[in-house]
């Protein structure tokens, strides 16, 4: 399926430039460091699920560029995300946030584990061979059974 | 003419494939032998004739008949011989007709080497395998006809997308189907034993191999297109939570966790419901796949408008298919009880343990998946969910299953005794965590990925050599006997502990690469040094050369360590101008403790390049772990039991022949 993935990628570039360029690199690395990793957490909008760190397309240009403006001005890395957000939408974050609307989405990898873990102790206690109280022989069961073998 | 023998044989096919999805499962219900038998010739004459179709797309694709639109859209005269061939699926049409010869491939096999299995749910699976060909086959005729014809051909083709013109074509996408379509083979089995409504050890025995086939197949197709994708796309990422990916990935963890069930059914005779249900839903991921695939609804939400009636009908297959299977399943799984008793602490806790894990793990992967397709239909939102959502959501349940993995491994079956169980991991623990100290307090940064992935890592490869050892009952007797029961273990404890062993080493491969990557980007002129980590590297600068249906600028550039000299480097940007389209071919100097990656960028009037340059650690071990993996299902794919099994049943593989 990889196929898929490699033509949808590419085929969409329509000018030719080369993931981050040596001009957008910021002099500071502590900045950049921070900038590689935000651009790591927004999409490029015209691309198939990649993110703007690693496409070529011209707008993920413009998007690397504005993340490097705005925390060169001083914006934490939430401010320069909401900056973002903002003005291209949710769509641009590749990890929704998480709020109410997108709760399932966060919380059916738990849910699903504690229904599971549910179905699980459930099952496995029908399984396990517990003595039970009515397992055992009664005092009259007891003396009949030594009787039987007496004999 | 050739053309048309081929879309005469499918058409033949889909005739057939309709007869065998009816007459076999009559028969098997009225046990008429000779209705049975139909599925067997019916099962090959359906593989010969798809085979003969496919032999004349490749033959129609080989020669460059561009009066077929689909060789005129997808293949060029001049394109290498190689990407003439792997080009017949490296397009819609040409790869569902692949996938469909996978398939009839399959019930082939079934019928040649299903000679033990009893008659009826031979015939049965045989005719379920069918009514998935006959739904294919008429998507492939009615939908996607490779075989249409041009009333005006043009003098040459359209090419194929560049980056599609790699040897990575040739093996990705046919083991890929091997493993997809090959879980339709648990998804038949496990609808016949419904229908015939009798799970039993045997019926695992049976289907264990043909899982295992199907997972290894799926292991090696997705480590190859990881690869692929890793040295094609130019700046070496090996995952990326793409749907397509995401596509493929899914059957495969529900497969792994089929695998593990099986065994539970196979050795007590328990969990004989759960394992029907992920059989049914292994195949289930792979429509899903396809229909994700093949619609394009989930990856651009506009695309299904484009071919609104692929989609519909991917989605019909599926609706039936899985509707039909769990109505099925609802109506017998009842009747599949187990008497089997075993304590909170033993094997089959363990493996239950590793079900739930590989399924909730699947469930983030699903909604991940499929998410941006429901909030726009139900809230009209449009957002993304990518990579970073599925690190976080994912990775949990992946670290809590490699951490009980060595514990599970080692439990016996019915009741385990804690202390003793833990008295042998103590040691391989003790080493895990001194390695992982050790890791961190030679590290420079103060990240803990690298010291508890590495930590993890040894964790499973030491479980998995204890795992052997414990086997070989080391504690009993001297080192040469056990060295003696070692070898004399059968080949389906080697292969659980060779695979286990291997996501140790994947673990390993990707902590080492997240936690260490290093990366240099800059412009160079010729004759520039730059230095990253203990490399240096020499910029010795450009050539034009031509390939056979491409230009291209090859750079050389010379890489040292620590001043010594380990090779030339010949990164390339290549342009197809049929496509045109530019494609970055990186240089990559790979061995066992690392990757350098040079991938060249765009020049300034000729004078300076781009240049992105990375020292990958260990990224090598990826895909070892895959092959290692893959190896180990091999190993139990061989294993004696399963041959015999296949072979010691011919008692109840006689069905009375019917007084008539």
């Amino acid at each position: 399926m990889m196929l898929r993935t490699l033509i949808f990628i590419l085929c969409i570039v329509a000018t030719p430039v080369f993931a981050v360029l040596p001009d957008e690199v910021l002099d500071d690395p502590i900045l950049e460091t921070r900038a590689r990793a935000l651009s790591k957490e927004l999409r490029c909008l015209v691309c198939r699920n990649e993110n703007i760190d690693s496409s070529n397309a011209g707008i993920a240009r413009d998007l690397r560029l504005l993340v490097r403006e705005r925390l060169v001005a001083g914006d934490s890395d939430t401010e320069t995300l909401d900056f973002i957000v903002d003005r291209y939408g949710e769509y641009v974050l590749l990890k929704p946030r998480f709020t109410a609307r997108n709760a399932i989405l966060y919380l059916a990898g738990p849910m699903t584990l504690l229904i599971g873990v549910g179905f699980c102790v459930f099952y496995i206690r029908r399984r396990t061979p517990a003595v039970k109280n009515s397992d055992r022989l009664t005092h009259a069961e007891v003396k009949r059974l030594s009787e039987l073998l007496d004999d | 003419m050739i053309a048309e023998i081929g879309h005469f044989a499918v058409l033949l096919a889909f005739a057939i494939a309709l007869v065998q999805s009816v007459i076999p499962l009559i028969g098997a219900q009225k046990n008429w032998s000779g209705w049975m038998r139909l599925g067997d010739s019916a099962a090959l004459s359906q593989f010969v004739l798809v085979a003969i179709s496919f032999g004349a797309l490749t033959y129609s694709f080989v020669v460059s008949d561009f009066s077929l639109q689909l060789v005129a859209g997808n293949s060029h005269s001049a394109k290498p011989m190689l990407y003439k061939i792997t080009g017949v699926w490296g397009n819609h049409e040409g790869s569902m007709l692949l996938w469909i010869l996978i398939l009839v491939f399959y019930g082939a096999l079934v019928a040649l080497f299903g000679r033990n299995l009893p008659a009826a749910l031979k015939a049965r699976v045989l005719a379920v395998q069918s009514m998935i060909s006959t739904a294919f086959l008429a998507f492939l005729i009615f939908t996607s006809n490779p075989f249409t014809r041009l009333a005006n051909p043009p003098l040459d083709g359209n090419d194929l997308n560049p980056l599609l013109q790699d040897p990575g074509l040739a093996f990705h996408p046919p083991f890929l189907y091997l493993g997809y379509v090959g879980l339709s083979m648990s998804f038949s089995f496990a609808v016949a034993a419904l229908i015939e409504g009798r799970v039993d050890a045997a019926w695992a025995r049976w289907v264990r191999p043909w899982t295992l086939l199907a997972w290894i197949t799926l292991s090696i197709g997705i480590g190859l297109g990881s690869w692929w994708a890793y040295y094609e796309l130019g700046w070496g990422g090996w995952w990326f939570w793409d749907p397509v990916e995401n596509a493929s990935f899914m059957p495969w963890l529900i497969a792994a966790a089929l695998l593990h069930s099986a065994v539970v059914v196979e050795k007590r005779d328990a969990l004989k419901a759960w394992t029907i249900l992920l059989a049914i839903l292994a195949f289930s991921f792979s429509l899903i796949g396809t229909f994700i695939v093949r619609s394009g609804v989930i990856t651009s939400v506009h695309a299904f408008a484009n071919d609104p009636e692929r989609g519909v009908f991917i989605l019909a297959i599926l609706t039936i298919a899985i509707g039909g299977a769990l109505t099925l399943f609802a109506a017998r799984a009842g009747q599949m009880r187990t008497n089997a008793v075993f304590s909170v602490f033993s094997r089959e806790s363990g493996l239950i343990l590793n079900n739930l894990l590989l399924v909730v793990a699947t469930a983030v992967v699903f909604f991940g998946t499929i998410w941006p397709l429901i909030a726009e239909l139900t809230s009209g939102r449009k957002l993304s969910v990518g990579a970073p959502f599925f690190e976080t959501a994912f990775t949990p349940f992946m670290v809590v299953l490699c951490l009980a993995l060595p514990i599970g491994a080692i439990l016996p079956w019915k009741r385990a005794v804690i202390a003793t169980s833990f008295k042998h991991l103590r040691g391989a623990l003790a080493l895990s965590v001194a390695l992982g100290v050790l890791v961190w307090s030679l590290q420079t940064g103060g990240r803990m990925l690298a010291p508890f992935g590495l930590a993890l890592a040894a964790w499973l490869v030491l479980g998995a050599i204890l795992d052997l050892l414990l086997r070989a009952r080391y504690t009993a007797g001297t080192p040469s006997e056990t060295l003696r029961r070692l070898r004399k273990l059968p080949r389906s404890d080697w292969g659980k502990a060779v695979a286990h062993a291997g996501l140790g080493f994947l673990v390993f491969g990707i902590a080492a690469i997240t936690a260490w990557e290093q990366e240099d980007i800059r412009t160079v002129g010729i004759g520039d040094r730059f230095a990253l980590g203990q490399y240096e590297f020499v910029f010795n600068g450009v050539e034009k050369t031509n390939g056979p249906n491409y230009s291209a600028q090859t750079a050389r550039v010379t890489a040292y360590r620590n001043g010594a000299k380990i090779g030339e480097m010949f990164p390339e940007k290549r342009f197809y101008p049929v496509q045109n389209m530019p494609t970055t071919e990186a240089a990559i100097h790979s061995n066992l403790f690392r990757d350098v990656y040079i991938s060249l960028g765009e020049d300034r009037d000729g004078q300076v390049w781009a240049m992105h340059t990375y020292i990958k650690p260990f990224i090598a071990w990826i895909w070892i772990g895959t092959i290692v993996m893959a190896l180990g299902g091999c190993l139990s794919l061989t294993d004696r039991r399963y041959r015999i099994a296949s072979a010691a049943r011919p008692k109840r593989a006689i069905t009375p022949q019917p007084a008539q």
